[in-house]
C-alpha cells in the first residue's frame, strides 16, 4: 500500500526555489516545469486537468501491489516532482488502459506511466532483467505477461 | 331559538364516506326545529347541490349557513363564492369539519362519531348566531415603488419596473450607481467585459423618465403601511449642481487634494472633487467635503457655475406602495484573519483589490503590480475560504462566489503568463457552465492545492504560504509574488439600519430572511417589502438578476390592484382601556401604539394572531370574525347539551396543526371521540378564561395543539403561546383542577402519525383522572357568572 511520506523520502535530490532561495520546495523550479513537460509531451496529456478524484485507482486492478496510487503518480506529476520515477508503481502497471477508461477528465494514465518508464529506461535504469529469472520460472509465466514486461523493457 | 338569525344546516353524507359511520338521519333529525332549516346531501360539494343551497338561502331567507362536511381547507372557498352571490356575509358561513375529524377516525365508535358531529355542528350554529357581518378592507395603494441600493439588483429591477410603467425611485448611497459588479474588468463564466455590459444599462436608468435616481443620498426613515410608505430620504451634500454640472472634468485637475479613491479599493487615487469612474452615473462630479480644504480652485474653471461649496443636506419624502432591498454585501474584514497578513503585508490583498489590479483602467493601468511597492507579479497565491466556512474564525456559510471569482482571476492571470497556484477546501462550482469554467481553467495551468493555508509571512519580498497538500499528505511551503484572499461576502452595518427601520428580519448572519427560503424567497416577512441580490445571501450575478426581475414582477403584482385585507383584526374597546401598554410588548407584528393615552392598532399592520387579546388586563381587546362571545358560544354549543361521557376540547392551530389532524383522518388514524377540535389562528388568543369556561361547561380536558415556533403562519405568536399555557396550568390549580387535564404540543405536519399517540395519552389520562367533580364545576360556573 501507498505510504507517500516514505517514497516522497527516498527523493535524491529535492529542487530548490526559484529565486535561488535555499528551501526544500513543494512547488516546481525550473527542472520540475522541465520535467513535467517531457511527460506530457511524451504521454500526449494535459496533467493540469487531474483533479485527484480518484478513480484511476480505486479501478486499477494492480493497485494493492503499488506502492504510489496511480492517482498520486499524477498529482506528482502535476507538481512536477521525479518521485513516481523511482516508485514500483510504475513497472507494476499492466497499460490495462482500466484508468484511462474511467478518468472523467479524459486523462490517458496509462500513458503516464508508459511516459514515466520511457524515461527511466533513457536513464538506463531497467526494473526487470530476464536473466535475472529462473529459467524454471520462466517457462511456467503466462506468456502474455513476458511480452507485456518487454513491451515495457523496449519502450 | 328564534333569536338571531336565520340558519340552515346541511349535512354531507360525502357517499358513505360520512354516512357510513355517522348516523346522518339521526344528526339531521336533532336539529329539525332548533334550526331554520336541515337537510342532508349526498355530496355536498357537487354542483346541484351548492345551487340547491343556495337556492334556499334565498327562497327561505336564511342569514346563516352551516356546512357540515370534509375539512374546509377543501371546498370553503367555493362555498363562499357561491354563498356570497347569494348575498351572504362571510361571517355567517360555518364549515363543520366532521369526515376527517368524525367519521375517518371514529370508524369504530359510530355512537361516538354522531355524538360528536352533533356537538360540533351546535357548536358552528351557537357560533353564527353571534356572529357580526365582516367587510375586507380596502385600501388604495400607491402604484411608485422604491429600489433602495443601485448595484446590478437594483439596476435590474429598476429598469424592468419602468418598463412596465411603475414610477421608481431608486435610491443609491454612493456618487454613481454600479455597485460591486462595475468593479469588475470581467464577469465569470463568460468572461465577458463587466463594465460593457452593466454600462448601457445604467445609462437607460439615468435616461428612464420613470426613475427618479437619487444618487449619494440615504434612506433615514420609513414610515406607513404595505401599499402606503412614507420616506425620508436624506441627500448628501455633493456640492455640485446635478443640473448644471456638464461632466467637464475641467475641475478635477485643479484641484490640490488628492485622496484613496473607495472605487479602486483604495489602491488609486482621486480628487477632493471627483466622478468615481469615467462611466458614472449620473455623470456629474462630487465634492467629497471629508477632504475638501475649501480652497476655492474648482470654483474659478468651472464654467457652468455647477460648484456649491457651502452645500448643506437635504432632506425629501416620497411615498411608495413597495420597496425592494438591493444593498448587496460588503467583504468580510480580512483585518481579523491575522495570520493572512493583509494590512500588514503590503502584497496581500483581496479578490475585490485584484479585480482593480486586473482592469486595464485600474490603479495599474493593467500592469500587473504589486500595490505600494510596485512590483512586478509572477506569481499569485489564492487563499479560498478565507474567513468563509469558518465560524470559529470568520462566517459559517460559503461565500458561494469566490471560488468561481479566483478562477475567473486565475484564466486571466494565465492568459497573461503568470503563475497562479489556489489554495483551496473544495472548489464549489455548482451552476450552469461553471464546471466547465473550473476544467478550462485548469486547462489553461492554474494549479490547485487542497488544504486550507494555515499563515502567511514575509519572505524577503515575497510571502510564503504554508499549508498542506492534502492530497500527497505533505507539507506545502510556497513562495509568491502576492496573495490573494477570498474573504465572504457579508452583510452591512447599512442593511442592518434598514432593515431595523423596515422591521424586516434578518437571519443568523445578517442577510435579509426571505417569506420563505424555497417557496417565496423575494418576498421578506413584510406585505410589500422584496428584496434581490446578495443582500439575501451570496450569489452570482445571474442569480441576482434573475431575482431582481423576480422582486420587480412582485412588487407589480402587489401594487396592481386595490389591496383587499382580511378583517381579522384586533379591536380594541377604547372606553375600557387604559394605556398600560400590556398589548404592545405582546404584538408581533409591533400593530399597538399609544395615542392619547390609550392604545390603538393599525389595522394594516396587524396580522390577526390574537397573541395581544389575552394580555390585556382591563378585558379590553377582541377580534373581529374571532369575537370571544363567538368563542365562547361555540364552547357551550358544543359542550354544555352533549351526552357524550368524556368530552376534551382541543384548540388547534388553524394552519399546520390542523392540517396535520386533517392529514390522520386521510390516513383513517383512529382516535378516541371524546375530542372536540376548535381552530384558532394561534394558541396566544386563548385566556385563561376560555379554558376556565370550557372545564365550567362540562369539559374534561383542554387539549392546546400549536403550530412549531418557527413554521406557523403568525411568527412569534406561536412561541408566546408555550409559556402561557405554562402559567395557565398554574392557575388551574389554584382553581382546583390538576394541571394535568390541560395539555400542550407542537404539531408539525408530517408529524400527524405522532397525533394518534398524543389523543390516546391525554383520553386516557383524562379517563384516569375521571370526569371533573361537579363541585369544581359549581364553583367554576359560579366564578364565571354562569346560570
Ligand atoms: C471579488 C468578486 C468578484 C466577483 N465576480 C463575479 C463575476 O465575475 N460574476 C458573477 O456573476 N458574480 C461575481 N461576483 C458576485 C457579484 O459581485 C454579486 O453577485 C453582485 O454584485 C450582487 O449585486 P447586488 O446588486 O446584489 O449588490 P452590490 O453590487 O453590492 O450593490 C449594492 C448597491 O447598494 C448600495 N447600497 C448599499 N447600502 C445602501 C443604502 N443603505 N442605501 C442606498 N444604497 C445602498 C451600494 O453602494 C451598491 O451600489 C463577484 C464578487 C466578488 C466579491
Ligand atoms: S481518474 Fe483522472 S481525474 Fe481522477 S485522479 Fe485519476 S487521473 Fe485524476
Ligand atoms: S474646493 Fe475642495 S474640491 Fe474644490 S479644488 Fe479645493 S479642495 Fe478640491
Ligand atoms: S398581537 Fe396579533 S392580533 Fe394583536 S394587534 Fe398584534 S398582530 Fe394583531
Amino acid at each position: 500500500m501507498m505510504n507517500s511520506k516514505n517514497v516522497l523520502d527516498s527523493v535524491p535530490e529535492e529542487i530548490e526555489m526559484a529565486l535561488g532561495v535555499s528551501r526544500q520546495s513543494y512547488r516546481y523550479g525550473a527542472e520540475s516545469i522541465v520535467f513535467k513537460a517531457r511527460v506530457e509531451e511524451l504521454s500526449g496529456q494535459n496533467i493540469n486537468l487531474c483533479y485527484q478524484c480518484g478513480a484511476c485507482s480505486s479501478g486499477c486492478p494492480l493497485s494493492k501491489e503499488m506502492d504510489l496510487l496511480p492517482s498520486k503518480v499524477i498529482r506528482l506529476v502535476q507538481l512536477g516532482r521525479e518521485d513516481p520515477l523511482y516508485s514500483r508503481t510504475i513497472w507494476i502497471c499492466s497499460t490495462c488502459f482500466e484508468c484511462e477508461v474511467r478518468c472523467p477528465r479524459g486523462i490517458d494514465i496509462a500513458s503516464v506511466m508508459e511516459a514515466l518508464r520511457q524515461i527511466m529506461l533513457r536513464r538506463k535504469y531497467s526494473e526487470v532483467r530476464l536473466e535475472s529469472i529462473d529459467p524454471e520460472k520462466l517457462r511456467g509465466l503466462p506468456q502474455i505477461a513476458l511480452i507485456s514486461n518487454l513491451r515495457k523493457l523496449m519502450a | 331559538m328564534d333569536d338571531g338569525p336565520r340558519i340552515g344546516v346541511w349535512v354531507c353524507e360525502c357517499g358513505g364516506n360520512i354516512g357510513g359511520v355517522v348516523d346522518v338521519e339521526e344528526v339531521v333529525e336533532r336539529f329539525r326545529g332548533y334550526v331554520a332549516e336541515v337537510s342532508k346531501e349526498t355530496f355536498l360539494c357537487s354542483k346541484p347541490a351548492i345551487d340547491g343551497i343556495r337556492d334556499a338561502v334565498i327562497k327561505q331567507g336564511l342569514e346563516g349557513v352551516i356546512l357540515a362536511c370534509c375539512t374546509p381547507k377543501m371546498h370553503l372557498e367555493t362555498f363562499m363564492r357561491s354563498l356570497e352571490e347569494a348575498g351572504l356575509n362571510r361571517a355567517y358561513i360555518e364549515v363543520v369539519n366532521i369526515r376527517e375529524q368524525c367519521s375517518w377516525v371514529h370508524m369504530a365508535d359510530p355512537a361516538g362519531a354522531t355524538q360528536k358531529t352533533i356537538d360540533l355542528i351546535r357548536g358552528a350554529v351557537e357560533r353564527v348566531r353571534c356572529s357580526t357581518p365582516l367587510e375586507p378592507l380596502r385600501m388604495k395603494v400607491i402604484p411608485e415603488v422604491l429600489v433602495i441600493g443601485g448595484g446590478v439588483a437594483g439596476i435590474t429591477a429598476s429598469l424592468r419596473l419602468a418598463e412596465f410603467g411603475m414610477k421608481v425611485h431608486l435610491v443609491e448611497k454612493r456618487p454613481s450607481i454600479g455597485g460591486h459588479m462595475i468593479q469588475f474588468p470581467k464577469v465569470f463564466p463568460t468572461l465577458d467585459c463587466s463594465q460593457c455590459i452593466l454600462t448601457p444599462k445604467m445609462a437607460s436608468v439615468s435616461k428612464n423618465p420613470n426613475i427618479n435616481l437619487i444618487t449619494y443620498a440615504e434612506v433615514s426613515e420609513i414610515s406607513g403601511v404595505p401599499g402606503d410608505y412614507t420616506v425620508k430620504v436624506t441627500l448628501k451634500p455633493r456640492g455640485v449642481d446635478l443640473e448644471k454640472c456638464t461632466g467637464c472634468g475641467e475641475c478635477s485637475p485643479v484641484c490640490p487634494v488628492e485622496v484613496p479613491n473607495e472605487y479602486d479599493e483604495s489602491l488609486g487615487s482621486r480628487k477632493a472633487i471627483y466622478v468615481p469612474f469615467p462611466q458614472s452615473v449620473p455623470p456629474a462630479y462630487t465634492v467629497d467635503f471629508g477632504s475638501c480644504i475649501l480652497c476655492g480652485k474648482c470654483l474659478e474653471v468651472c464654467a457652468p457655475d455647477a460648484i456649491i461649496l457651502d452645500d448643506r443636506p437635504k432632506e425629501i419624502e416620497l411615498r411608495v406602495g413597495a420597496i425592494i432591498i438591493a444593498t448587496g454585501y460588503e467583504l468580510y474584514d480580512p483585518m481579523n484573519l491575522s495570520n493572512y497578513g493583509y494590512g500588514k503585508y503590503p502584497n496581500v490583498v483581496t479578490g475585490l483589490e485584484m479585480e482593480r489590479i486586473l482592469d486595464v483602467n485600474g490603479p495599474g493601468m493593467g500592469q500587473l503590480l504589486v500595490p505600494k511597492t510596485q512590483r512586478p507579479i509572477k506569481s499569485v497565491g489564492y487563499i479560498l475560504c478565507a474567513g468563509s466556512r469558518d465560524p470559529e474564525n470568520g462566517k459559517p456559510y460559503c461565500s458561494k462566489v469566490c471560488c468561481l471569482y479566483a478562477l475567473k482571476q486565475a484564466q486571466m492571470l494565465r492568459d497573461r503568463g503568470v503563475e497562479v497556484w489556489l489554495h483551496y477546501i473544495d472548489i464549489r462550482a455548482p451552476g450552469r457552465r461553471y464546471e466547465e469554467f473550473y476544467r478550462a481553467t485548469q486547462e489553461k495551468g492554474a494549479m490547485f492545492v487542497k488544504g486550507k493555508v494555515t499563515e502567511v509571512l514575509p519572505y524577503s519580498e515575497k510571502l510564503l504560504v504554508r499549508g498542506e497538500d492534502m492530497m500527497l499528505n505533505i507539507m506545502v511551503e510556497n513562495l509568491y509574488d502576492l496573495v490573494v484572499l477570498c474573504p465572504p461576502l457579508v452583510t452591512s452595518d447599512d442593511t442592518l439600519k434598514l432593515a431595523k427601520g423596515l422591521r424586516v428580519p434578518v437571519d443568523e448572519d445578517g442577510f435579509i430572511l426571505e417569506r420563505h427560503p424555497k417557496l417565496d424567497p423575494l418576498a421578506t416577512k413584510r406585505d410589500g417589502v422584496f428584496a434581490a441580490g446578495v443582500v439575501t445571501g451570496p450569489k452570482d450575478i445571474q442569480t441576482t438578476t434573475s431575482e431582481a426581475e423576480g422582486a420587480a414582477m412582485k412588487a407589480v403584482n402587489f401594487l396592481s390592484k386595490e389591496r383587499l385585507i382580511e378583517p381579522n383584526k384586533a379591536v380594541i374597546y377604547a372606553s375600557l382601556c387604559d394605556g398600560c401598554g400590556a398589548c404592545i410588548e405582546v404584538c408581533p407584528e409591533s400593530a399597538i401604539t399609544l395615542r392619547d393615552g390609550r392604545a390603538q392598532i393599525n389595522e394594516l399592520l396587524c396580522s390577526g394572531c390574537g397573541a395581544c387579546i389575552p394580555s390585556c388586563p382591563k378585558e379590553a381587546m377582541d377580534q373581529q370574525g374571532l369575537s370571544e362571545s363567538q368563542l365562547k358560544a361555540q364552547i357551550r354549543g358544543i359542550l354544555e347539551p352533549s351526552e357524550a361521557e368524556i368530552k376534551i376540547i382541543a384548540f388547534v392551530e388553524g394552519e399546520v396543526a390542523y392540517t396535520a389532524v386533517d392529514l390522520a383522518g386521510l390516513a383513517r388514524i383512529g382516535y378516541p371521540s371524546s375530542f372536540r377540535i376548535i381552530p384558532l389562528p394561534s394558541m396566544s388568543r386563548l385566556k385563561l378564561s376560555h379554558i376556565l369556561y370550557a372545564f365550567a361547561l362540562g369539559a374534561d380536558g383542554v387539549m392546546l395543539l400549536e403550530a412549531p415556533e418557527h413554521e406557523g403562519p403568525y411568527g412569534r405568536a406561536h412561541a408566546i403561546s408555550e409559556k402561557r399555557a405554562e402559567e395557565y396550568r398554574l392557575e388551574l390549580e389554584d382553581h382546583g383542577i390538576d394541571s394535568v387535564r390541560l395539555w400542550f404540543s407542537r404539531i408539525y405536519i408530517p408529524d400527524w402519525r405522532k397525533l394518534e399517540r398524543v389523543f390516546k395519552v391525554f383520553h386516557s389520562t383524562i379517563e384516569g383522572e375521571g370526569p371533573l367533580d361537579p363541585e369544581t364545576r359549581a364553583f367554576l360556573r359560579n366564578r364565571l357568572g354562569l346560570t
